[in-house]
């Protein structure tokens, strides 16, 4: 019985030794360089990149993965005609929300990248980049570079992106979004809220259209 | 004896992998050695607290309970008895339905598993077998 608490003893002075080097050993050290600005604190109140004016009847928010293939082809197939036909003559405003799947290894750099992008006003430019030239994400590497090349693409100042992207400025607010989307209930992406309720149909530009026109009815009626 | 004996260092090895945990929800810890990614992002979940208690708290206080019982166990006075077994069972069993609930969390809502979680899983699920057929052997 002795030997049996001697060997409780080690294990508890073994896992005692670790916690005590894991809580003085620091995280390894994100390349960051001296002008980076501060982390954001998760709370930043910041709810996603819109497109359309906040006066639209109709607001659509998307939970997205980058690297989720049913969201490319959303992104390609379906939201070049929900930007002509809804977007853009001020029907529908449209709300971009991170949702990067754990499954998905290289989603969480790719959200990061393009709320790189935002930060020099160019999440849209960076977003479409993502979607339309989707083959990074076939791909089995790190897709750093491809996403520095996008950058180039749409014009950014790499050296701020490259700051911003190596110091993680947004993981908070990536995971914020992450967890809000939990607390509405998505499980998978694409998921789509409608003026706050989720949207249950097949996510097409014709849905989105009848929605947004039987709601522009709705309010003439009223009128 | 063997079989409290196993339960007491099981219980001992949980106790540790939940507190490492709990340690990190804190802020203790600054950041967990998990190699898939899973392990953040199901600490960083909602799931991760229930009633606004850290998870992990609730398997340091479980593991820490069925380890004092264990000890309980293991002494002379009290190696016949029944009661230790029951009680045993009765901890073990709760431990396993709550983390049949977490793991089914993990694979159906979050799609992400936490190898940290695993491992308490597996620990208790054997801590739970033991217990159980330790009882029904004791019949």
């Amino acid at each position: 019985m002795k030997g049996f608490y001697a060997l409780l003893a080690a294990v508890a002075v073994v896992g005692g030794g670790l916690f005590w080097y894991g809580s003085r050993a620091k995280p390894a050290p994100a390349p960051r360089p001296p002008a980076a600005a501060p982390p954001l604190a998760a709370g930043d109140a910041f709810h996603g990149f819109t497109l359309g004016p906040d006066t639209a009847p109709l607001e659509v928010t998307e939970y997205s993965d980058f690297e989720c293939p049913f969201c490319a082809s959303f992104a390609t197939v379906q939201m070049p005609v929900i930007r002509e036909q809804l977007i853009a003559p001020g029907k529908v405003r449209w709300r971009y929300r991170d949702f990067p799947l754990p499954s998905h290894r290289w989603s969480r750099l790719a959200s990061q990248a393009a709320q790189c992008a935002g930060e020099q006003r160019k999440f849209w430019e960076f977003h479409d980049q993502l979607f339309s030239r989707h083959q990074w994400a076939q791909a089995d590497r790190n897709p750093r570079s491809e996403f520095r090349d996008f950058g180039k693409a749409v014009g950014l100042d790499l050296e701020k992106y490259d700051a911003c992207v190596d110091g993680q400025r947004y993981t908070p607010r990536i995971l914020a979004s992450l967890q809000e989307g939990e607390a509405l209930g998505v499980g998978g992406t694409p998921t789509f809220f409608v003026n706050g309720k989720r949207f249950e149909g097949r996510p097409t530009s014709d849905a989105f259209k009848a929605l947004a026109d039987s709601l522009t009815k709705a309010v003439k009626t009223r009128k | 004896m063997r079989r409290r004996q196993a339960i007491v260092l099981l219980a001992l090895v949980g106790l540790l992998v939940s507190l490492y945990l709990w340690l990190y929800k804190i802020g203790v810890i600054g950041t967990l050695q998990c190699g898939t990614g899973g392990c953040e992002y199901v600490q960083a979940s909602r799931y991760a607290e229930l009633l606004g208690i850290p998870v992990a708290f609730f398997g340091v206080a479980g593991y820490g309970v069925l380890f004092v019982a264990g000890l309980v166990g293991l002494q002379p006075a009290f190696a016949g008895d029944r009661r230790v077994g029951v009680a045993l069972a009765g901890l073990a069993s709760a431990g396993f339905a709550f983390t049949l609930y977490l793991t089914s969390i993990e694979l159906f809502v979050l799609h992400a598993i936490c190898r940290w979680c695993v491992a308490s899983a597996v620990i208790i699920t054997a801590i739970w077998g033991l217990a159980v057929t330790g009882l029904a052997r004791r019949r």
